[in-house]
């Protein structure tokens, strides 16, 4: 049953990321990413990251893609423009990536490993906070995580978003008719 | 459940593969931008697959993280993005080019 539920999600997910890049319409484009992020979702949850999906629901599908809706709306692209290009070089690119896909699939389905590199002992048992945290699928152990083990890069973000808010009111400003 | 690792990572892979198209392919701006939130996604997935089949927590912290990164990095695109319609009149590749043709 949940082999089945992980295929169908993975397709969810996958159509939905082709349909978000192959439309030549931006809106529809949008709506298949929210899509897509939702497919995303419930492989966490098969993945017993219960906190995880919520989280990529709120603020992934919830507030991200609301936002790119609304910038594409706001400013009403053209349709009429040329989606894809034919240079000789977007051609080369796409190919890169076509190839990327194939060796991808291709190196999964055939069974080759990574070669292994003997790790230095230190390494190999690793043990304090170098041995990770058990997982659970409590939020309990990501809060206690991030008060302890994460606490610099938990601040760290803080800092970012109160960056990132500042910088969002200073470049959307209008300038007076005095600057350049 | 009998999927394995290499499932969700073929997918991840796959999820990243398709956005790495969406940004070569794609003109405008947005749907660029898009796409490379996808690649953040996969990213994302194979982190928690990765955590779950290890049986550590560290994976679902990183992708915390990632997630609140790109959150912001979004918001800050964006309005990098309204900035330069405002200047340019366009949201297309092409039209944005500065340089010399």
């Amino acid at each position: 049953m949940l082999d089945l539920l992980f295929y169908v999600f993975s397709a969810i997910t996958l159509i939905a990321a082709l349909v978000m890049v192959f439309n030549p319409n931006a809106v529809s484009g949008a709506m298949a990413m929210i899509v897509s992020f939702v497919g995303t979702a419930a492989l966490f949850v098969l993945l017993e990251a219960y906190f995880l999906a919520i989280l990529q629901i709120l603020v992934y599908a919830g507030a991200v893609m609301v936002l790119f809706l609304f910038i594409i709306m706001l400013l009403d692209v053209d349709k009429s423009e040329k989606a894809f290009p034919s240079d000789k070089l977007t051609l080369l690119g796409s190919f890169v990536g076509f190839a990327l896909l194939a060796v991808l699939v291709a190196s999964t389905f055939s069974g080759g490993h990574l070669p292994e590199p003997t790790l230095l002992p230190v390494l190999e048992n690793p043990t304090g906070t170098a041995a990770g945290i058990p997982f659970t699928t409590s939020a309990k152990s990501f809060g206690y995580s991030l008060f302890t083990k994460y606490m610099l890069p938990f601040q760290v973000c803080g800092f970012l978003l109160l960056a990132a808010m500042i910088g969002v009111i200073v470049v959307s400003k209008k300038h007076e008719q005095g600057n350049s | 459940m009998s999927v394995g690792l290499n499932a969700f990572i073929l997918v991840a892979g796959l999820l990243f593969a398709i956005g790495f198209l969406g940004v070569i392919l794609r003109r405008n701006t947005l749907v660029i931008f898009m796409s490379l939130e996808l690649m953040l996604n996969a990213v994302n997935l194979a982190l928690v697959a990765f955590s779950r089949y290890n049986g550590t927590m560290d994976g679902n912290l990183f992708v915390f993280f990632i997630i609140t990164v790109a959150a912001a990095e979004v918001a800050v695109g964006l309005a990098i993005i309204v900035a330069l319609f405002r200047r340019r009149q366009s949201v297309m590749v092409d039209n944005l080019n500065a340089l010399s043709r």
